[in-house]
């Protein structure tokens, strides 16, 4: 056995966004039922038939149990795992598995957050680091962009241009809450918040849901949406606090891509359009790297190059991503969803033309765990 | 009821008591070697449950550093960093005595203990003569 035997054994048939940007009022319950619902519609399957459901938060300790009352569902199958905003992206694969081995027929993964209207609750923090006062998550991206830059020459200016890369998508996306045009020095005169990162090279604070629905794919090829595959998935990780990342340049993408890729029998050259958890600028480039997109040290300059924007050798985050599109807290669900977009050829004006193979990415704590995602239309089959 | 007493034992209890007494100790491991931050109950690197407390040289790197910006009245910018000591551990930590912006990848450094609201703290200084 491998885990390429997963290899197209299941498929995403429906997808749904809700509250993106602004819900007030609204509580991440409400906004991620209404996403569920959505994705649902989209998939034409009735919610009485959905028996596996994976989700997590930052609200609940339970997460699938306060989730399964308020949608009505009483799973066969329900996974809550927790490692921040990989999450979703790594449910994926266990949703695939439960799928597969017959414990589930219809899987949902779903998020919701009211993080910008309604607020939410601190996460625990480290013992051995809080007494420092690391203004969190930033520092521990500020760590890993500072030493980026030692090693490898890289710029504040390399850093903006993925920011402004972003901006770039998100006027194209209607959906996007941050759709101004930016420029590089923009972002450099934006106000510093934890060297060398300053406030627009982080993500936005907005609301959001999203919500996937997941089948094996005998029943996909039925789907009222072309299927999109899910060809490869693998997760790892390395540490929980930034002082404990075996090396600041290199995070566990460098183990989750290889893996991801190895199951789904492809190489980078193969993807058509990524989506990269970008809850700050540096993300971007930590994942082209370790993702083998460039070489270590050599991202600064090709995303300087525009590679990453519109018209670009190399269409990164097309919805606007964390740092254009929306980011309640745990981003990686969005990444699905866009993924899905693009490979159903339904991105309108900001759609990569013949897209077939996206890759999905997901961050999780302060680099801390990262999940790889391929997935591909019918046609790559 | 009274909380049961902490164990003198516990890592985290042993690791305050050697601040407490003015002593900046770190388990090694009695199997591989490894010297471990944060205090914990097996060795990270080969799993031996026989770790030693041994007294750290406090002679340390800057791995990686940030200013935390913060206004005037709040108390101003200051420090955060990741230091690796020279046994191989890293751990966060501040540089003081120099400006926060003054403190560089791969500056030598030297630890000292301070005191916050918490109790005993370890933080660091330029190492003398060390380049700073
Ligand atoms: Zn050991």
């Amino acid at each position: 056995m491998s885990a390429s035997d997963l290899r197209c054994k299941a498929a995403f048939v429906g997808a749904g966004l809700a509250g993106m940007g602004l819900a007030p009022g609204y509580t991440h319950l409400d906004i991620l039922g209404e996403a569920v619902a959505a994705a649902l519609e989209d998939a034409g399957i009735d919610k009485s038939e959905v028996d596996g459901l994976f989700t997590a938060n930052m609200d609940n300790i339970l997460p699938t149990l306060v989730v399964g009352e308020y949608l009505g569902i009483r799973p066969k199958v329900a996974l809550g795992t927790n490692t921040g905003g990989n999450s979703f992206v790594d449910h994926a694969l266990w949703a695939a598995m439960a799928l597969e081995q017959g414990l589930c027929n219809v899987a949902v993964i779903c998020y919701g957050s009211v993080a910008r209207t309604g607020g939410s609750a601190a996460p625990d923090q480290p013992p051995y680091e809080m007494r420092y006062r690391p203004r969190e998550p930033i520092s521990s991206y500020a760590f890993a962009a500072a030493r980026h830059m030692h090693e490898y020459g890289t710029t504040r200016e390399d850093l903006a241009s993925v920011a402004v890369s972003a901006r770039k998508w998100a006027a194209k996306n209607p959906l996007a809450f941050a759709r101004d045009p930016l420029s590089v020095e923009d972002v450099l005169a934006s106000r510093m918040i934890s060297d060398p990162l300053s406030l627009l090279d982080c993500c936005l604070v907005t609301d959001g849901a999203g919500a996937v629905v997941m089948v094996r794919a005998d029943r996909a090829r039925d789907a009222r949406q072309s299927p999109v595959y899910l060809l490869g998935c693998a997760t790892a990780q390395t540490h929980r606090q930034i002082s404990q990342m075996p090396d600041l340049t290199v995070t566990p993408a460098a183990e989750s891509g290889p893996r991801a890729f190895q199951m789904a029998g492809l190489k980078p050259a193969d993807v058509d359009v990524l989506q990269l958890y970008d809850a700050f600028t540096i993300n971007v480039l930590l994942f082209l790297e370790d993702l083998g997109f460039c070489k270590k040290g050599e991202a600064g300059a090709l995303v300087a190059g525009g590679a990453i924007a519109p018209g670009g050798d190399l269409p990164v985050n097309t919805n606007g991503g964390g740092l254009a599109c929306v980011h309640p807290g745990m981003y990686g669900i969005f990444t699905l969803v866009e993924g899905i977009t693009q490979l159903r050829g339904a991105g309108g004006e900001r759609q990569v033309e013949g897209a077939e193979v996206a890759l999905c990415h997901g961050n999780g704590g302060l680099l801390s765990c990262q999940t790889t995602a391929l997935l591909g239309a019918a046609s790559v089959l | 009821m009274a909380p049961p007493t902490p164990s003198p034992d516990a890592p985290g209890v042993k690791f305050q008591a050697f601040l407490a007494e003015g002593s900046f100790s770190l388990q090694v491991c009695d199997g591989c070697g490894t010297q471990i931050f944060f205090p914990r109950t097996l060795c990270p690197s080969c799993g031996s449950r026989a770790l030693t407390w041994k007294k750290a040289s406090g002679e340390g790197t800057v791995y990686s550093t940030t200013t935390v910006r913060q206004k005037p009245e709040r108390g101003g910018d200051y420090n955060v960093s990741i230091v690796e000591l020279a046994e191989g551990a890293r751990m966060m930590s501040r540089v003081e005595g120099v400006e926060p912006a003054a403190v560089t990848i791969g500056m030598a450094v030297t630890a000292v203990i301070a005191t916050d609201d918490a109790g005993p703290l370890v933080v660091f200084r330029p190492a003398e003569g060390g380049g700073a």
